[in-house]
């Protein structure tokens, strides 16, 4: 036992991406096994290891944590990463939850019949340019700091940082509006350890591709 | 100027039940304003007061809250709902996502045609009863306490409690096989706050009817056919 969170997902990004964007930043080191096999999935089941039936899973402090949210919120609390106060949570946990629907876009994206990509994409710059990224420019502009809240790194920036970078696989000139975010966007791909897990060799995934989406629908075919 | 929280939603259920269900558990009174039309929404939209121009939004401590979880983990932590340390919030976090996965499932009922409906309701029957049930079935039997984490009435109660009604007005005997879900659904509804919140001429919402359904599409110009999971 290695003492390090050990994380059970497909070898993609999906849902757990997020964990492990929080993790890297918070410098915490972890170990990841992979859902290749239906056989795997049920027998995780089976052995009581996934509370819902669902991953991602994470192991981690005695715990089998599942639940998205309740593991970054984890992670979040034990690192520091979730403001000084419950005021700076709220604004924290605002930020989040709104790049989240934006992020679910992007996760089911791989997924949407082939007549309806171009529509989503649509749909995916729309709400990136209209209803998203305008939110944090502004909350930038205004304060005029390095952070979105309390003027110290936080889950939130975590979040958008990953969140932009999705996007921008996609709309590759999708910032060209947004000025502070173009700053912000280089000043946290420069902090140590967002740098380390944007560099190549990392437990970054990287865009979900046919194999993905066929290993997904394998796995959990019912 | 109350003091106390304002709530901006329509008149009826939807993600603001929770937000009401747990501020009431609290002890909290609270106002509400309620959208009937798409001039009310989009001068709210206009005076800046929706971060991502949707609703729940609460007007609460200063704040205008937006995104149904922040405000429900604002609150749970402001009033004591919310476990004592970092691991009692994560069991308390993980059981709730796993009820608000469940209601996910009975929000979009009222949207959906009439044909679609009924395969909604026995998906959310059997997502009930073989996934969601049993897990806290057996946290009450293995625990032997009155409540879900710690023992202390927490948002997980509340939480599990308005799932469980919520399922049963789908299908009412839907408990039948939960022994210790019976007895916590018993033992949480008389508890005073939520004794008060389950009694006529509170500001508990109604099952959603048609008429919530077109005041919605209307107020959002959501006119697209929604579709079962």
């Amino acid at each position: 036992m290695s003492g390090k969170p050990r994380l059970t997902y497909l070898n993609g990004r999906g849902r757990m991406e997020s964990i492990r964007w929080l993790l890297a930043a918070a410098g915490v080191e972890f170990e990841e096994v992979y859902l290749e096999t239906k056989e795997q999935y049920d027998k995780l089941i089976k052995d009581g290891f996934l509370l819902f039936q669902q991953v991602p899973l994470v192991e981690i402090d005695g715990m089998k944590m599942v639940q998205t949210r309740a593991i970054m919120s984890y992670i979040a609390g034990k690192y520091n990463l979730y403001g000084k106060d419950l005021k700076e949570r709220a604004l924290i946990d605002m930020y989040v939850e709104g790049i989240t629907d934006l992020m679910q876009m992007i996760l089911t994206f791989p997924f949407s019949p082939p007549d309806a990509k171009e529509k989503n994409l649509e749909s995916i710059k729309e709400r990136a340019t209209n209803r998203y990224f305008p939110v944090f420019e502004k909350v930038l502009k205004q304060h005029g700091q390095d952070f979105l809240v309390g003027n110290k790194f936080s889950w939130a920036d975590v979040q958008l940082i990953e969140a932009i970078l999705a996007v921008e696989e996609k709309v590759p000139a999708v910032l060209s509006g947004f000025p502070q975010l173009q700053v912000f966007k280089t000043k946290m791909s420069n902090m140590p350890t967002i740098k380390k897990f944007l560099q190549p060799g990392s437990p970054r995934k990287p865009p979900p591709d046919a194999h993905y989406v066929e290993t997904v629908l394998k796995v959990f075919k019912k | 100027m109350s003091g106390k929280p304002k709530l901006y939603y329509f008149d009826g259920r939807g993600k603001m039940e929770s937000i009401r269900w747990l501020l009431a558990a609290a002890g909290v009174e609270f106002e509400e304003e309620f959208l009937e039309t798409r001039e009310q929404y989009e001068k709210l939209l206009q005076g800046g007061s929706l971060l991502f121009q949707q609703v729940p939004m609460v007007e609460i401590d200063g704040m205008k809250m937006v995104q149904t979880r922040a405000i429900l983990s604002y609150i749970a932590a402001k009033y004591n709902l919310y476990g004592k340390d970092l691991k009692e919030r994560a069991l308390i976090d993980t059981y709730v996502g796993g009820t608000e996965d469940l209601m996910g499932f009975i929000l979009m009922f009222p949207f959906l045609s009439a044909e679609d409906k009924e395969k909604q309701r026995a998906l959310i029957v059997q997502k009930a009863t073989s996934r969601y049930f049993p897990v806290y079935e057996k946290v009450l039997k293995d625990r032997g306490q009155d409540f879900l984490v710690g023992n202390n009435f927490s948002w997980a109660d509340v939480h599990l409690l308005e799932a469980i009604l919520a399922v049963e007005e789908k299908k009412s005997d839907v408990l039948s096989g939960f022994p210790q879900l019976q007895a916590f659904k018993a033992r949480i509804s008389s508890i005073p706050t939520i004794k008060k919140f389950l009694e006529p001429g509170s500001q508990r919402k109604p099952v959603p009817d048609d008429k919530y359904v077109e005041t919605v599409r209307r107020v959002l110009r959501m006119y697209y056919d929604v579709k079962a999971n």
